[in-house]
Protein backbone atom coordinates (compact mmCIF):
# COMPACT_ATOMS: atom_id res chain seq x y z
CA UNK A 1 0.00 0.00 0.00
CA UNK A 2 1.79 3.27 -0.88
CA UNK A 3 2.83 6.15 2.05
CA UNK A 4 -0.71 8.65 2.43
CA UNK A 5 -0.20 11.44 0.10
CA UNK A 6 -0.68 14.10 3.77
CA UNK A 7 2.63 12.18 5.09
CA UNK A 8 4.94 12.24 2.54
CA UNK A 9 3.76 16.25 1.95
CA UNK A 10 4.86 16.52 6.07
CA UNK A 11 8.11 14.58 5.61
CA UNK A 12 8.97 16.78 2.29
CA UNK A 13 8.13 20.03 4.44
CA UNK A 14 10.51 18.76 7.46
CA UNK A 15 13.53 18.06 4.81
CA UNK A 16 12.90 21.38 3.26
CA UNK A 17 11.91 19.78 -0.29
CA UNK A 18 8.69 21.21 -2.74
CA UNK A 19 7.64 17.92 -4.27
CA UNK A 20 5.22 18.06 -7.96
CA UNK A 21 2.13 15.99 -7.32
CA UNK A 22 4.12 13.25 -9.70
CA UNK A 23 6.94 13.69 -7.86
CA UNK A 24 4.69 12.90 -4.86
CA UNK A 25 3.08 9.98 -6.05
CA UNK A 26 6.37 8.67 -7.17
CA UNK A 27 7.92 9.10 -3.74
CA UNK A 28 4.60 7.42 -1.97
CA UNK A 29 5.31 4.58 -4.01
CA UNK A 30 8.84 4.13 -3.66
CA UNK A 31 9.10 4.47 0.18
CA UNK A 32 6.58 2.13 0.40
CA UNK A 33 8.76 -0.25 -1.14
CA UNK A 34 11.95 1.20 0.91
CA UNK A 35 10.36 0.55 4.28
CA UNK A 36 8.70 -2.75 3.16
CA UNK A 37 12.86 -3.52 2.75
CA UNK A 38 13.62 -1.80 6.01
CA UNK A 39 10.76 -3.78 8.15
CA UNK A 40 13.22 -6.83 7.25
CA UNK A 41 14.71 -5.44 10.38
CA UNK A 42 11.82 -6.62 12.72
CA UNK A 43 12.00 -10.31 11.59
CA UNK A 44 14.98 -10.37 14.14
CA UNK A 45 14.50 -9.59 18.56
CA UNK A 46 16.85 -7.21 19.66
CA UNK A 47 16.29 -6.59 22.79
CA UNK A 48 19.05 -6.52 24.90
CA UNK A 49 21.50 -5.49 22.14
CA UNK A 50 23.18 -2.05 22.77
CA UNK A 51 22.86 0.12 19.28
CA UNK A 52 26.53 0.62 17.52
CA UNK A 53 26.49 4.23 16.17
CA UNK A 54 29.89 3.86 14.92
CA UNK A 55 32.33 1.08 13.76
CA UNK A 56 34.78 2.14 16.71
CA UNK A 57 32.70 2.84 19.28
CA UNK A 58 35.77 5.01 20.43
CA UNK A 59 35.07 8.25 22.37
CA UNK A 60 35.68 11.48 20.11
CA UNK A 61 39.71 12.63 19.87
CA UNK A 62 39.84 16.42 21.69
CA UNK A 63 42.00 19.13 21.32
CA UNK A 64 43.76 21.73 22.95
CA UNK A 65 41.17 24.86 23.37
CA UNK A 66 43.56 26.74 21.23
CA UNK A 67 42.67 29.33 17.74
CA UNK A 68 44.01 27.12 14.63
CA UNK A 69 42.23 28.98 11.65
CA UNK A 70 42.97 31.38 10.11
CA UNK A 71 40.09 33.98 9.08
CA UNK A 72 39.42 33.10 5.37
CA UNK A 73 35.67 34.90 5.33
CA UNK A 74 36.44 36.85 2.18
CA UNK A 75 37.82 33.45 0.08
CA UNK A 76 35.06 31.44 1.51
CA UNK A 77 32.27 34.20 0.79
CA UNK A 78 33.54 34.70 -3.21
CA UNK A 79 31.56 31.33 -3.87
CA UNK A 80 28.26 32.20 -2.72
CA UNK A 81 25.44 32.94 -4.06
CA UNK A 82 24.74 36.89 -2.91
CA UNK A 83 27.24 38.22 -0.23
CA UNK A 84 27.63 41.86 0.82
CA UNK A 85 29.83 43.53 3.42
CA UNK A 86 30.79 40.12 4.93
CA UNK A 87 27.28 39.12 4.88
CA UNK A 88 25.45 36.49 3.53
CA UNK A 89 22.47 38.10 1.76
CA UNK A 90 19.22 35.86 1.34
CA UNK A 91 15.64 36.75 1.42
CA UNK A 92 14.12 39.08 3.57
CA UNK A 93 13.16 37.51 6.68
CA UNK A 94 11.81 40.46 8.94
CA UNK A 95 8.78 42.65 8.18
CA UNK B 1 53.16 2.62 -21.50
CA UNK B 2 49.44 3.41 -20.25
CA UNK B 3 48.58 0.38 -20.61
CA UNK B 4 51.49 -0.56 -18.05
CA UNK B 5 50.51 -0.67 -14.00
CA UNK B 6 50.73 2.06 -11.87
CA UNK B 7 53.78 0.32 -10.54
CA UNK B 8 55.51 -0.01 -13.71
CA UNK B 9 55.22 2.66 -14.24
CA UNK B 10 56.79 4.67 -11.12
CA UNK B 11 59.75 2.09 -11.62
CA UNK B 12 60.16 3.49 -15.46
CA UNK B 13 59.98 6.88 -13.95
CA UNK B 14 62.87 6.16 -12.02
CA UNK B 15 65.23 4.46 -14.68
CA UNK B 16 63.95 7.89 -16.77
CA UNK B 17 62.89 5.37 -19.33
CA UNK B 18 60.09 8.19 -19.45
CA UNK B 19 59.65 11.22 -17.85
CA UNK B 20 56.57 12.40 -16.47
CA UNK B 21 55.51 14.95 -19.08
CA UNK B 22 55.56 12.29 -21.98
CA UNK B 23 52.94 9.69 -19.63
CA UNK B 24 50.83 12.87 -18.79
CA UNK B 25 50.61 13.39 -22.86
CA UNK B 26 49.99 10.03 -23.44
CA UNK B 27 46.94 9.81 -20.91
CA UNK B 28 45.47 13.26 -21.90
CA UNK B 29 45.36 12.10 -25.64
CA UNK B 30 43.77 9.35 -24.53
CA UNK B 31 40.91 10.90 -22.75
CA UNK B 32 40.75 13.23 -25.36
CA UNK B 33 39.94 10.33 -27.75
CA UNK B 34 38.23 8.51 -25.42
CA UNK B 35 36.24 10.49 -22.51
CA UNK B 36 33.40 11.88 -24.90
CA UNK B 37 31.96 8.34 -25.15
CA UNK B 38 32.90 6.55 -21.84
CA UNK B 39 32.15 9.79 -19.90
CA UNK B 40 34.26 9.24 -17.06
CA UNK B 41 35.47 12.17 -16.17
CA UNK B 42 33.16 15.35 -15.13
CA UNK B 43 36.50 17.71 -15.43
CA UNK B 44 39.72 17.66 -17.22
CA UNK B 45 42.60 19.48 -15.65
CA UNK B 46 45.16 19.40 -18.83
CA UNK B 47 46.96 22.56 -17.54
CA UNK B 48 47.14 21.42 -13.83
CA UNK B 49 48.61 17.88 -15.28
CA UNK B 50 51.04 19.26 -17.59
CA UNK B 51 52.39 22.06 -14.61
CA UNK B 52 52.67 19.10 -12.42
CA UNK B 53 54.29 17.17 -14.53
CA UNK B 54 56.82 19.45 -15.55
CA UNK B 55 57.16 20.52 -11.79
CA UNK B 56 57.95 16.58 -11.15
CA UNK B 57 60.74 16.03 -13.90
CA UNK B 58 62.20 18.91 -12.56
CA UNK B 59 62.10 16.99 -9.04
CA UNK B 60 63.40 13.83 -10.48
CA UNK B 61 66.21 15.56 -12.53
CA UNK B 62 67.09 16.82 -8.79
CA UNK B 63 66.99 13.95 -7.48
CA UNK B 64 64.39 14.50 -4.65
CA UNK B 65 61.33 12.23 -6.53
CA UNK B 66 59.70 9.50 -4.43
CA UNK B 67 58.21 6.79 -5.37
CA UNK B 68 54.99 8.63 -6.72
CA UNK B 69 56.57 11.42 -8.30
CA UNK B 70 55.07 12.36 -11.72
CA UNK B 71 52.72 9.38 -11.91
CA UNK B 72 49.47 10.49 -13.44
CA UNK B 73 46.23 9.69 -11.17
CA UNK B 74 42.25 10.72 -10.90
CA UNK B 75 40.25 12.16 -8.05
CA UNK B 76 36.60 10.97 -7.75
CA UNK B 77 34.96 13.85 -8.37
CA UNK B 78 33.90 14.29 -4.25
CA UNK B 79 37.49 15.04 -3.13
CA UNK B 80 37.84 18.77 -2.79
CA UNK B 81 40.00 20.51 -5.28
CA UNK B 82 41.35 23.84 -4.16
CA UNK B 83 40.60 26.10 -7.50
CA UNK B 84 39.04 23.30 -9.32
CA UNK B 85 34.92 22.16 -9.35
CA UNK B 86 34.14 19.80 -7.00
CA UNK B 87 30.71 18.93 -8.29
CA UNK B 88 29.97 15.07 -6.51
CA UNK B 89 28.06 14.58 -9.31
CA UNK B 90 25.64 17.21 -8.83
CA UNK B 91 23.77 20.50 -10.04
CA UNK B 92 23.64 21.08 -6.59
CA UNK B 93 27.54 21.92 -6.72
CA UNK B 94 27.76 22.85 -10.36
CA UNK B 95 29.57 25.84 -9.56
CA UNK B 96 31.02 24.60 -6.85
CA UNK B 97 34.73 25.49 -6.46
CA UNK B 98 36.36 24.85 -3.29
CA UNK B 99 38.62 27.13 -1.49
CA UNK B 100 41.01 23.89 -0.05
CA UNK B 101 42.07 20.88 -0.78
CA UNK B 102 40.90 17.42 0.80
CA UNK B 103 43.75 15.79 2.41
CA UNK B 104 43.74 13.01 0.06
CA UNK B 105 44.04 15.61 -2.52
CA UNK B 106 46.91 17.57 -0.64
CA UNK B 107 48.85 13.98 0.13
CA UNK B 108 48.78 13.05 -3.49
CA UNK B 109 50.29 16.54 -4.53
CA UNK B 110 52.46 16.57 -1.79
CA UNK B 111 54.26 13.26 -3.24
CA UNK B 112 54.28 14.68 -6.50
CA UNK B 113 51.47 12.87 -8.58
CA UNK B 114 50.17 14.67 -11.26
CA UNK B 115 46.11 15.31 -11.14
CA UNK B 116 44.89 14.26 -14.62
CA UNK B 117 41.11 15.40 -13.73
CA UNK B 118 38.15 14.72 -11.69
CA UNK B 119 36.02 11.60 -12.01
CA UNK B 120 32.04 10.97 -12.76
CA UNK B 121 30.07 9.23 -10.04
CA UNK B 122 26.91 8.77 -9.31
CA UNK B 123 25.30 12.11 -7.15
CA UNK B 124 26.58 12.50 -4.17
CA UNK B 125 27.56 8.96 -4.36
CA UNK B 126 23.93 7.42 -3.96
CA UNK B 127 23.89 4.75 -6.66
CA UNK B 128 25.07 1.59 -7.92
CA UNK B 129 25.32 2.11 -11.72
CA UNK B 130 26.93 5.61 -12.22
CA UNK B 131 23.51 6.67 -13.40
CA UNK B 132 22.49 9.25 -11.10
CA UNK B 133 25.08 11.48 -11.54
CA UNK B 134 23.87 15.09 -13.00
CA UNK B 135 26.63 14.81 -15.82
CA UNK B 136 25.02 11.58 -17.26
CA UNK B 137 25.71 7.77 -17.15
CA UNK B 138 29.47 6.50 -17.63
CA UNK B 139 29.36 3.68 -20.02
CA UNK B 140 31.58 0.22 -19.23
CA UNK B 141 34.63 0.03 -20.86
CA UNK B 142 34.01 -3.64 -21.55
CA UNK B 143 30.82 -2.96 -23.11
CA UNK B 144 29.52 0.49 -23.22
CA UNK B 145 25.96 -0.57 -23.56
CA UNK B 146 26.67 -1.77 -19.39
CA UNK B 147 27.00 0.40 -16.23
CA UNK B 148 30.32 0.38 -15.13
CA UNK B 149 28.86 0.20 -11.21
CA UNK B 150 28.80 3.17 -8.57
CA UNK B 151 29.24 5.01 -7.24
CA UNK B 152 33.06 5.46 -8.13
CA UNK B 153 31.62 4.17 -12.10
CA UNK B 154 34.06 7.06 -13.63
CA UNK B 155 36.99 6.13 -11.58
CA UNK B 156 36.66 2.67 -11.83
CA UNK B 157 35.91 2.97 -16.22
CA UNK B 158 39.01 5.48 -16.24
CA UNK B 159 41.63 2.33 -14.81
CA UNK B 160 40.05 -0.26 -16.84
CA UNK B 161 39.91 1.75 -20.38
CA UNK B 162 43.79 3.03 -19.50
CA UNK B 163 42.83 6.91 -18.95
CA UNK B 164 44.94 7.09 -15.69
CA UNK B 165 47.30 4.96 -14.22
CA UNK B 166 45.18 4.80 -11.12
CA UNK B 167 42.30 7.14 -9.14
CA UNK B 168 40.56 7.67 -6.00
CA UNK B 169 37.10 6.63 -4.81
CA UNK B 170 35.14 6.18 -2.17
CA UNK B 171 33.07 3.67 -0.57
CA UNK B 172 30.26 4.28 1.76
CA UNK B 173 28.02 0.68 0.90
CA UNK B 174 29.94 -0.64 -1.96
CA UNK B 175 30.80 2.20 -4.19
CA UNK B 176 34.47 0.83 -4.60
CA UNK B 177 34.60 -2.56 -4.57
CA UNK B 178 31.40 -3.04 -6.72
CA UNK B 179 32.16 -1.10 -10.08
CA UNK B 180 35.89 -2.64 -9.41
CA UNK B 181 34.25 -6.23 -10.03
CA UNK B 182 32.11 -4.61 -12.86
CA UNK B 183 34.86 -2.71 -14.43
CA UNK B 184 37.67 -5.57 -14.28
CA UNK B 185 40.14 -3.97 -12.09
CA UNK B 186 41.31 -4.19 -8.24
CA UNK B 187 39.27 -1.75 -5.71
CA UNK B 188 40.35 -1.27 -2.02
CA UNK B 189 37.85 0.35 0.74
CA UNK B 190 40.32 0.43 3.92
CA UNK B 191 39.06 0.26 7.39
CA UNK B 192 36.79 2.94 8.26
CA UNK B 193 39.28 5.42 10.11
CA UNK B 194 42.50 4.78 8.09
CA UNK B 195 41.97 7.17 5.43
CA UNK B 196 40.92 11.05 6.39
CA UNK B 197 37.93 11.89 5.24
CA UNK B 198 38.35 15.50 5.59
CA UNK B 199 37.56 17.30 2.74
CA UNK B 200 35.30 14.92 1.00
CA UNK B 201 31.98 15.64 0.23
CA UNK B 202 29.94 13.98 3.14
CA UNK B 203 27.15 11.01 2.31
CA UNK B 204 26.91 8.92 5.42
CA UNK B 205 29.90 10.00 8.07
CA UNK B 206 29.54 6.93 9.84
CA UNK B 207 29.89 4.62 6.79
CA UNK B 208 32.15 6.71 4.30
CA UNK B 209 35.97 5.96 3.60
CA UNK B 210 38.26 6.43 0.67
CA UNK B 211 40.37 3.88 -1.26
CA UNK B 212 41.47 3.17 -4.53
CA UNK B 213 40.98 1.75 -8.25
CA UNK B 214 43.52 0.22 -9.90
CA UNK B 215 45.19 -2.34 -11.88
CA UNK B 216 46.77 -4.44 -9.23
CA UNK B 217 46.96 -4.96 -5.50
CA UNK B 218 50.35 -3.24 -5.88
CA UNK B 219 49.54 -0.49 -7.41
CA UNK B 220 47.09 -0.20 -4.53
CA UNK B 221 49.74 -0.35 -1.92
CA UNK B 222 51.50 2.48 -3.45
CA UNK B 223 48.44 4.69 -3.28
CA UNK B 224 48.05 3.56 0.36
CA UNK B 225 50.96 4.59 1.31
CA UNK B 226 50.09 8.29 -0.12
CA UNK B 227 46.81 8.02 1.46
CA UNK B 228 46.90 6.13 4.38
CA UNK B 229 47.45 7.70 7.81
CA UNK B 230 46.28 10.09 10.93
CA UNK B 231 44.94 13.58 9.98
CA UNK B 232 44.23 16.01 12.78
CA UNK B 233 41.45 17.63 10.69
CA UNK B 234 39.55 14.56 10.82
CA UNK B 235 38.24 13.22 14.68
CA UNK B 236 37.23 10.44 13.25
CA UNK B 237 40.86 9.00 11.53
CA UNK B 238 42.74 6.13 13.11
CA UNK B 239 45.65 6.92 15.35
CA UNK B 240 46.92 3.40 14.87
CA UNK B 241 50.02 3.56 13.19
CA UNK B 242 50.25 2.80 9.12
CA UNK B 243 52.47 0.90 7.48
CA UNK B 244 54.48 0.14 4.23
CA UNK B 245 51.47 -1.37 2.25
CA UNK B 246 54.40 -2.85 -0.29
CA UNK B 247 56.37 -4.50 2.25
CA UNK B 248 54.56 -7.37 2.92
CA UNK B 249 52.80 -7.75 -0.94
CA UNK B 250 55.03 -11.37 -1.44
CA UNK B 251 54.80 -13.22 2.17
CA UNK B 252 53.64 -16.87 1.27
CA UNK B 253 50.20 -17.66 1.97
CA UNK B 254 50.88 -20.86 3.59
CA UNK B 255 48.25 -21.78 6.52
CA UNK B 256 46.38 -18.66 5.61
CA UNK B 257 42.47 -19.56 6.82
CA UNK B 258 39.82 -18.58 4.40
CA UNK B 259 36.30 -18.48 5.64
CA UNK B 260 33.35 -18.60 2.67
CA UNK B 261 30.49 -17.08 4.21
CA UNK B 262 27.29 -19.54 3.57
CA UNK B 263 24.68 -16.95 3.71
CA UNK B 264 26.73 -15.73 0.25
CA UNK B 265 26.93 -19.04 -1.81
CA UNK B 266 22.87 -19.28 -1.87
CA UNK B 267 20.09 -17.89 -3.59
CA UNK B 268 20.25 -15.07 -5.57
CA UNK B 269 23.98 -15.83 -6.51
CA UNK B 270 24.36 -17.58 -10.23
CA UNK B 271 25.57 -20.98 -10.62
CA UNK B 272 28.14 -19.20 -13.22
CA UNK B 273 29.32 -16.84 -10.85
CA UNK B 274 29.49 -19.27 -7.88
CA UNK B 275 31.82 -21.74 -10.22
CA UNK B 276 34.09 -18.54 -11.13
CA UNK B 277 34.28 -17.92 -7.51
CA UNK B 278 35.06 -21.55 -6.36
CA UNK B 279 37.77 -21.80 -9.02
CA UNK B 280 39.55 -18.49 -7.51
CA UNK B 281 39.25 -20.18 -3.77
CA UNK B 282 40.36 -23.28 -5.55
CA UNK B 283 43.93 -21.12 -6.41
CA UNK B 284 44.09 -19.99 -3.23
CA UNK B 285 44.05 -23.84 -1.74
CA UNK B 286 46.82 -24.50 -4.14
CA UNK B 287 49.07 -21.45 -2.62
CA UNK B 288 48.39 -23.46 0.67
CA UNK B 289 45.18 -21.83 2.38
CA UNK B 290 42.39 -23.85 3.36
CA UNK B 291 39.14 -23.36 3.27
CA UNK B 292 35.82 -23.96 5.35
CA UNK B 293 32.20 -22.64 5.41
CA UNK B 294 31.46 -20.14 8.10
CA UNK B 295 28.37 -18.11 9.11
CA UNK B 296 27.37 -14.49 8.74
CA UNK B 297 23.57 -15.20 10.03
CA UNK B 298 22.73 -11.49 10.39
CA UNK B 299 23.73 -10.59 7.14
CA UNK B 300 20.43 -10.92 5.04
CA UNK B 301 20.03 -8.01 7.62
CA UNK B 302 22.56 -5.76 6.24
CA UNK B 303 21.04 -3.85 3.34
CA UNK B 304 18.07 -3.03 5.35
CA UNK B 305 19.86 -1.80 8.44
CA UNK B 306 21.90 0.54 5.99
CA UNK B 307 18.82 1.71 4.14
CA UNK B 308 18.09 3.52 7.83
CA UNK B 309 21.26 4.49 8.69
CA UNK B 310 22.89 5.60 5.30
CA UNK B 311 19.82 8.06 4.67
CA UNK B 312 19.28 8.95 8.19
CA UNK B 313 22.93 10.40 7.58
CA UNK B 314 22.63 11.79 4.55
CA UNK B 315 19.44 13.24 5.04
CA UNK B 316 21.71 14.95 8.11
CA UNK B 317 24.73 15.88 6.17
CA UNK B 318 23.29 17.29 3.25
CA UNK B 319 20.57 19.92 4.91
CA UNK B 320 23.26 21.66 4.56
CA UNK B 321 22.67 22.63 1.08
CA UNK B 322 20.22 25.63 1.50
CA UNK B 323 21.37 28.34 -1.06
CA UNK B 324 23.06 30.41 1.42
CA UNK B 325 26.69 30.13 1.38
CA UNK B 326 27.81 27.98 -1.57
CA UNK B 327 26.29 25.52 -4.53
CA UNK B 328 22.98 26.64 -6.19
CA UNK B 329 20.48 28.81 -5.62
CA UNK B 330 17.23 29.28 -6.78
CA UNK B 331 15.86 32.23 -9.39
CA UNK B 332 13.42 34.72 -7.66
CA UNK B 333 13.33 33.36 -4.29
CA UNK B 334 9.97 35.15 -2.80
CA UNK B 335 11.13 34.27 0.88
CA UNK B 336 13.29 31.92 2.55
CA UNK B 337 11.37 28.90 2.45
CA UNK B 338 10.80 29.40 -0.69
CA UNK B 339 14.00 29.52 -1.09
CA UNK B 340 14.76 26.67 0.47
CA UNK B 341 12.57 24.48 -1.00
CA UNK B 342 13.19 25.67 -4.53
CA UNK B 343 16.69 25.41 -4.03
CA UNK B 344 16.71 21.53 -2.48
CA UNK B 345 14.21 20.59 -5.21
CA UNK B 346 15.83 21.99 -8.01
CA UNK B 347 19.57 20.97 -7.44
CA UNK B 348 19.16 17.64 -6.30
CA UNK B 349 17.87 14.27 -8.36
CA UNK B 350 15.52 11.74 -7.40
CA UNK B 351 17.53 9.31 -6.09
CA UNK B 352 18.99 12.14 -3.48
CA UNK B 353 16.13 13.07 -2.27
CA UNK B 354 14.08 9.63 -2.00
CA UNK B 355 16.75 9.14 0.29
CA UNK B 356 16.69 12.62 2.19
CA UNK B 357 13.32 11.73 2.42
CA UNK B 358 14.05 8.08 4.00
CA UNK B 359 16.24 9.35 6.00
CA UNK B 360 13.98 12.31 7.52
CA UNK B 361 10.90 10.10 8.23
CA UNK B 362 13.48 7.46 9.65
CA UNK B 363 14.56 10.39 12.38
CA UNK B 364 11.22 12.21 12.57
CA UNK B 365 9.33 11.66 15.85
CA UNK B 366 7.49 8.77 16.88
CA UNK B 367 10.13 6.23 14.27
CA UNK B 368 13.16 6.94 15.73
CA UNK B 369 13.11 3.26 17.69
CA UNK B 370 11.39 1.66 15.50
CA UNK B 371 13.84 2.83 12.46
CA UNK B 372 17.45 4.24 13.47
CA UNK B 373 17.78 2.44 17.02
CA UNK B 374 16.62 -0.67 15.84
CA UNK B 375 19.14 -0.66 12.65
CA UNK B 376 21.29 0.71 14.80
CA UNK B 377 21.32 -2.86 16.87
CA UNK B 378 21.46 -4.87 13.62
CA UNK B 379 24.34 -2.95 12.98
CA UNK B 380 26.13 -4.05 16.12
CA UNK B 381 24.57 -8.42 15.33
CA UNK B 382 26.46 -7.82 12.11
CA UNK B 383 29.84 -6.64 13.37
CA UNK B 384 29.43 -9.59 16.52
CA UNK B 385 28.72 -11.70 13.54
CA UNK B 386 32.16 -10.86 11.96
CA UNK B 387 34.31 -10.56 14.88
CA UNK B 388 32.77 -14.64 15.78
CA UNK B 389 33.79 -15.43 12.30
CA UNK B 390 37.37 -13.68 12.52
CA UNK B 391 38.37 -15.86 15.84
CA UNK B 392 38.41 -19.03 13.29
CA UNK B 393 39.44 -17.81 10.07
CA UNK B 394 42.18 -14.99 8.69
CA UNK B 395 40.40 -13.47 5.76
CA UNK B 396 36.88 -13.78 4.52
CA UNK B 397 36.19 -14.58 0.70
CA UNK B 398 33.11 -14.28 -1.73
CA UNK B 399 31.55 -12.89 -4.66
CA UNK B 400 31.77 -8.97 -4.60
CA UNK B 401 28.32 -8.52 -6.58
CA UNK B 402 25.71 -11.48 -7.46
CA UNK B 403 26.29 -10.60 -10.81
CA UNK B 404 28.44 -9.04 -13.81
CA UNK B 405 27.64 -5.57 -14.99
CA UNK B 406 23.85 -4.87 -16.49
CA UNK B 407 22.61 -2.57 -18.99
CA UNK B 408 22.61 0.72 -18.92
CA UNK B 409 18.77 1.74 -18.17
CA UNK B 410 17.51 -1.53 -16.91
CA UNK B 411 17.43 -1.63 -13.21
CA UNK B 412 15.87 1.89 -12.68
CA UNK B 413 12.05 0.85 -12.35
CA UNK B 414 12.27 0.03 -8.78
CA UNK B 415 14.76 1.91 -6.33
CA UNK B 416 15.23 -1.59 -3.96
CA UNK B 417 16.01 -3.58 -6.90
CA UNK B 418 19.19 -1.17 -7.14
CA UNK B 419 19.94 -1.17 -3.36
CA UNK B 420 20.26 -5.11 -3.45
CA UNK B 421 23.04 -4.62 -5.72
CA UNK B 422 25.22 -4.18 -2.67
CA UNK B 423 24.05 -7.24 -0.51
CA UNK B 424 27.50 -8.55 -0.36
CA UNK B 425 29.07 -5.06 0.03
CA UNK B 426 27.48 -3.39 2.59
CA UNK B 427 27.91 -5.22 5.72
CA UNK B 428 31.30 -4.70 5.64
CA UNK B 429 30.97 -1.10 6.01
CA UNK B 430 28.41 -1.31 9.05
CA UNK B 431 31.44 -3.21 10.24
CA UNK B 432 34.21 -0.66 9.15
CA UNK B 433 35.76 -3.56 8.04
CA UNK B 434 38.48 -3.09 5.11
CA UNK B 435 37.85 -5.09 2.11
CA UNK B 436 38.85 -5.41 -1.59
CA UNK B 437 37.58 -6.88 -5.06
CA UNK B 438 39.56 -8.07 -7.26
CA UNK B 439 39.01 -9.92 -10.88
CA UNK B 440 38.75 -13.17 -10.79
CA UNK B 441 37.33 -14.33 -14.02
CA UNK B 442 34.97 -13.67 -16.63
CA UNK B 443 31.41 -14.70 -17.30
CA UNK B 444 30.25 -14.09 -21.05
CA UNK B 445 33.45 -11.71 -21.56
CA UNK B 446 32.51 -9.75 -18.90
CA UNK B 447 34.77 -9.33 -15.94
CA UNK B 448 33.74 -11.11 -12.47
CA UNK B 449 34.74 -10.04 -9.09
CA UNK B 450 36.12 -11.90 -5.63
CA UNK B 451 35.78 -9.79 -2.65
CA UNK B 452 38.00 -10.47 0.38
CA UNK B 453 37.22 -9.08 3.32
CA UNK B 454 40.12 -8.75 6.42
CA UNK B 455 40.34 -8.18 10.10
CA UNK B 456 40.22 -4.42 10.78
CA UNK B 457 43.18 -2.39 9.91
CA UNK B 458 44.03 -5.45 8.17
CA UNK B 459 44.90 -3.78 4.94
CA UNK B 460 48.70 -4.89 4.49
CA UNK B 461 47.36 -8.80 4.61
CA UNK B 462 44.34 -8.30 2.58
CA UNK B 463 46.94 -6.57 -0.51
CA UNK B 464 49.59 -9.41 0.22
CA UNK B 465 46.98 -12.22 0.06
CA UNK B 466 45.41 -10.07 -3.84
CA UNK B 467 48.87 -9.77 -5.10
CA UNK B 468 49.73 -13.64 -4.38
CA UNK B 469 46.57 -14.38 -6.57
CA UNK B 470 47.79 -11.57 -9.06
CA UNK B 471 50.87 -13.81 -9.25
CA UNK B 472 49.15 -16.99 -10.05
CA UNK B 473 47.02 -15.44 -12.34
CA UNK B 474 46.60 -12.63 -15.19
CA UNK B 475 42.98 -11.76 -14.97
CA UNK B 476 43.69 -8.65 -13.43
CA UNK B 477 45.75 -8.06 -16.54
CA UNK B 478 43.21 -8.28 -18.67
CA UNK B 479 41.89 -5.24 -20.42
CA UNK B 480 39.39 -3.97 -22.27
CA UNK B 481 39.41 -3.94 -26.39
CA UNK B 482 38.39 -0.15 -28.09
Amino acid sequence: MPMELANVENIAHLARLHLSDEEKKEAADSMSNILKLIDQMQSVNTDNIEPLAHAFDNVQRLRYDAVTETNTRDELQKIAPEAEEGLFLVPKVIE
Amino acid sequence: MIDSTLAEISRALENRDISSVEITKAYLDRIAQENADLNAFITVTEDLAMAQAEAADKKRSEGSAGAFTGIPIAHKDLFCTNGIRTSCGSKMLDNFIAPYNATVVERFNNAGAVTLGKTNMDEFAMGSSNETSFYGPVKNPWDRSLVPGGSSGGSAAAVAARLCAGATATDTGGSIRQPASFSGITGIKPTYGRVSRWGMVAFASSLDQAGTMTQSAEDAALMLNVMAGMDEKDSTCSTIDTEDYTASLDKPLEGLRIGLPVEHFSEGLSADMEECIRDAVGEYEKLGATVKDIQLPNSHLSVSAYYVIAPAEASANLSRYDGVRYGYRCDNPVDLEDMYKRTRSEGFGTEVKRRIMVGTYALSAGYYDAYYRKAQKIRRLIKNDFQSAFEEVDVIMGPTSPHTAFAIGSQNDDPVTMYLEDIYTIAVNLAGLPGISIPAGFINNLPVGLQIVGKDFAEAQLLNVAHKFQQATDWHKKAPQD
